[in-house]
């Protein structure tokens, strides 16, 4: 950046970003943060002029999930940031790292129902690890400083900045930030050595181990780790929604997803486990139905790097406070310690009750060639055409639980979701942000048409920016989850779930926003379409896929029921 | 069951703000709440009286938030602990002797009289104000307001003697 005449706010800004490493805001420019927008021409950080800011921050998602880096957002103040929350709160679930950056009106503005004034601050104190609001241009060195390390360290998570027009326009020099004013940060990394050798103890004596796989080993990075200590203690890996990727799916210790929507192996081994080992998951809802039949016969491991969830849903018979690779560090050198990793005790018995599950219970769909086409067969159809060499992203619903079944996930980060909030529209961008930061990447959004219609307008931001991602859309000309709810649990009384599979026109709108536009309706034509999809590689591609309207996922474990319950099929209900 | 629970905070715009918006995101409830200042620059302390049946929940709730430096809760057996109170009590020129007289056992300072009321200041352990309400709430509360309670960890092992004289303390 060429030194300005008047050095700025917003030039302290943008050089503060430059020092963390940003190379890419996702944004929208408005009155309030009009100011850093000038010093942004000179930067080489590239901007990305999202047409929503509520797009903007999910492509910030996409960024971090897809990269493990902070992502960045930038919006105005008022309508600006409140577009902002969904994200806030998408990214506060799934602890996923991004930085938001949002003009405020003049600090003398500030409490008189100003123009575009909203109380930001305020609205993300509840969607957002910690926000700032900046008072004085000198701090902001320091302040984005804090904000990047209180995004990405411990429990990572969504922080915002609040900064008011005047400070962005006063006058102030850069200094060389520093930590100094968290007294009351400091997150625990490693695991204490009492509970390591505990915890030891209960996995070597097991006879049913499971180790439950949460999204915290993806961000602590320790897939590696975990390949390991799977291998070397001999126990088979569930992989939550969030976790999908963080051990090879063709692993023969990979039993695939467990919960509502999971595999009935998955689901099962935890239920009939002895000593469950829960690693950076936080035995959410969707995993354990009801928690008082969750797992009844284990005893629980339970490993976080954040204190508040261990004990917050089950008890908890050895807790160990620590980032996920650090504590499986430890207990690979304290099994390596006690014993050579060959030496796992083999769990014959075990294993085979879970060969005879997986036979026994599969997924299972059935594809009429004559169609209609089944989303699942298309998953299976475009994962063998690429190899599974992609970074996807999924919207949420029933595509998103068929991707996460269907999808032989094999390396961490290559799966973009919303897990927690459940946020349709989160594929779009994502997608969108995962491919700007992994360019050389195949990046394909599998979404379905009711989530597409809520953010699909990033797509223009996709083409405009030369951010050429795949986006397959599942038209099944409805709400599918809900539906299959109404179908299932009020009578097949349908109401408001029915989109119609007409319009849009998916082919035309998506040539109407720069991309090129497919359309598939028939399990022959299937193998062509990804392959006219795949051979496009300078602009987007949307491929509208036609699926079979009434078709409903499964397994299923009920809202709140037990997952000794799992339901395979419709009529077992 | 109540628990009080002291809490150091950073002295920054928000905070309290943040404790209360946690409180309600997760359903917790406050009985009562003292915010002051401490001998420390930049620090303040936020005594919390809760109703919350998961308590261990809470504090790391608590810890949780980047503002928050230490919470600690306080055993009553080694709490000193305090409210304040100002309460109004109907007293007609025949019951003002009795109400004045019970008062004092409670060391209450009238500083308000009218033709038909008395109003106290009361200040000890939450016992204290509780012993002196079942005393005087016969005569009749007309109005009472009442402070959060603010607490201190023992430094004493023994149960020391009452540091302000009277009934029930």
């Amino acid at each position: 950046m060429t030194e300005p005449a008047k050095f700025t706010g917003s030039h302290s800004l943008l050089r503060s970003l430059e020092h963390e490493g940003v190379e890419i805001i996702f944004g929208v420019p408005g009155g309030a943060i009009l100011p850093a927008y000038d010093p942004l021409l000179d930067s080489p950080i590239r901007h990305v002029l999202a047409r929503h800011e509520q797009g903007a921050g999910h492509m910030a998602e996409g960024y971090a999930q897809a990269t493990g880096l902070v992502g960045v957002v930038m919006a105005t103040s008022g309508p600006g940031a409140t577009n902002l929350i969904t994200p806030l709160q998408n990214a506060l679930m799934d602890s996923t790292p991004i930085v938001a950056i949002t003009g405020q009106v003049p600090t003398s503005a500030i409490g008189s129902d100003a123009f575009q004034e909203a109380y930001t601050t305020g609205l993300a104190m509840h969607c957002t690890k910690h926000s700032y609001m900046v008072t004085d241009a000198d701090d902001i060195p320091n302040l984005i400083h804090e904000a990047f390390h209180l995004a990405s360290t411990g429990r990572p998570g969504p922080v915002l900045v609040d900064i008011p027009k005047d400070v962005l326009n006063q006058i102030t020099t850069w200094r060389e930030p520093h930590l100094h004013n968290l007294p009351g940060y400091k997150p625990t990394v490693s695991g204490h050595p009492m509970q390591i050798r505990a915890a030891l103890d209960m996995i070597e004596q097991a006879e049913r181990p499971v180790l439950y796989v949460g999204g915290g080993v993806i961000k602590a990075g320790a897939a590696p780790e975990l390949l390991a200590f799977a291998e070397a203690v001999n126990a088979p890996v569930v992989t939550t929604l969030m976790a999908r990727g963080a051990i090879p799916d063709d692993h023969r210790l990979a039993l695939g997803m467990p919960g509502m929507h999971g595999l009935y192996t998955a689901t099962t081994a935890i239920q009939k486990s002895d000593v469950l080992v829960s690693l950076g998951a936080r035995f959410d809802d969707r995993v354990t139905g009801d928690p008082n039949a969750f797992a009844p016969d284990a005893r629980i491991i339970h490993v976080d790097v954040d204190p508040a969830e261990i004990g917050k849903v089950r008890a908890a018979d050895v807790p160990i406070v620590g980032d996920a690779r650090s504590v499986l560090v430890d207990l690979l050198a304290g099994l390596s310690a006690r014993r050579k990793a060959s030496d796992a005790p083999a769990r014959e018995e075990w294993f085979a009750r879970l060969d005879q599950w997986k036979e026994q219970y599969p997924l299972a769909y059935e594809q009429d060639p004559d169609g209609p086409i089944k989303v699942q067969h298309f998953i299976e159809r475009l994962y063998a055409i690429t190899g599974g060499e992609a970074v996807v992203a999924a919207g949420v619903g029933q595509h998103q639980m068929w991707v996460s079944q269907f999808w032989g996930f094999r390396k961490p980060r290559s799966w973009v979701n919303s897990g927690g909030l459940g946020t349709m529209g989160f594929a779009v961008p994502a997608a969108v942000g995962a491919k700007a930061a992994r360019p050389d990447d195949l990046v394909i959004a599998l979404d379905g048409d009711g989530c597409f219609q809520m953010t699909c307008q990033e797509l223009i931001t996709a083409t405009t920016e030369e951010i050429p991602v795949k986006i397959i859309v599942f038209n099944n000309g409805g709400y599918g989850m809900v539906k299959q709810w109404q179908n299932l649990f009020y009578g097949g009384r349908l109401s408001a779930v029915d989109l119609g599979f007409t319009y849009p026109d998916y082919p035309k709108l998506a040539e109407a926003m720069g991309c090129v536009g497919l359309r598939v309706d028939h399990p022959s034509e299937i193998d062509n379409a990804i392959e006219k999809a795949l051979s496009v590689n300078d602009r987007p591609v949307v491929l509208e896929v036609v699926v079979d309207g009434e078709e409903m996922c499964f397994p299923m474990v009920p809202a709140g029921g037990s997952n000794d319950r799992v339901v395979m099929r419709r009529e077992d209900l | 069951m109540q628990h009080t629970l002291t809490v150091l905070v950073e002295d920054k715009p928000g905070v309290l703000a943040r404790i209360s918006a946690m409180f309600s995101n997760r359903g917790f409830n406050i009985h009562s709440l003292a915010v002051g200042p401490t001998h420390q620059d930049g620090r303040s302390r936020i005594t919390l009286v809760v109703d919350a049946p998961e308590l261990e929940q809470l504090k790391k709730q608590l810890n949780k938030l980047v503002n928050v430096i230490k919470v600690q809760e306080m055993e009553p057996a080694e709490a000193l602990e305090r409210e304040v109170m100002i309460i109004r009590i109907s007293a007609q020129p025949a019951t003002r002797g009795e109400v004045r007289d019970t008062a004092s056992l409670f060391d209450a300072r009238v500083i308000d009289i009218s033709s038909s009321a008395m109003t106290f200041e009361v200040a000890g352990t939450p016992q204290h104000l509780r012993t002196f309400l079942e005393h005087l709430g016969p005569y009749g509360v007309i109005d009472l307001v009442k402070s959060g309670r603010i607490a201190m960890k023992r430094e004493s092992e023994l149960s020391p003697a009452p540091v302000v004289a009277g009934v029930g303390k």
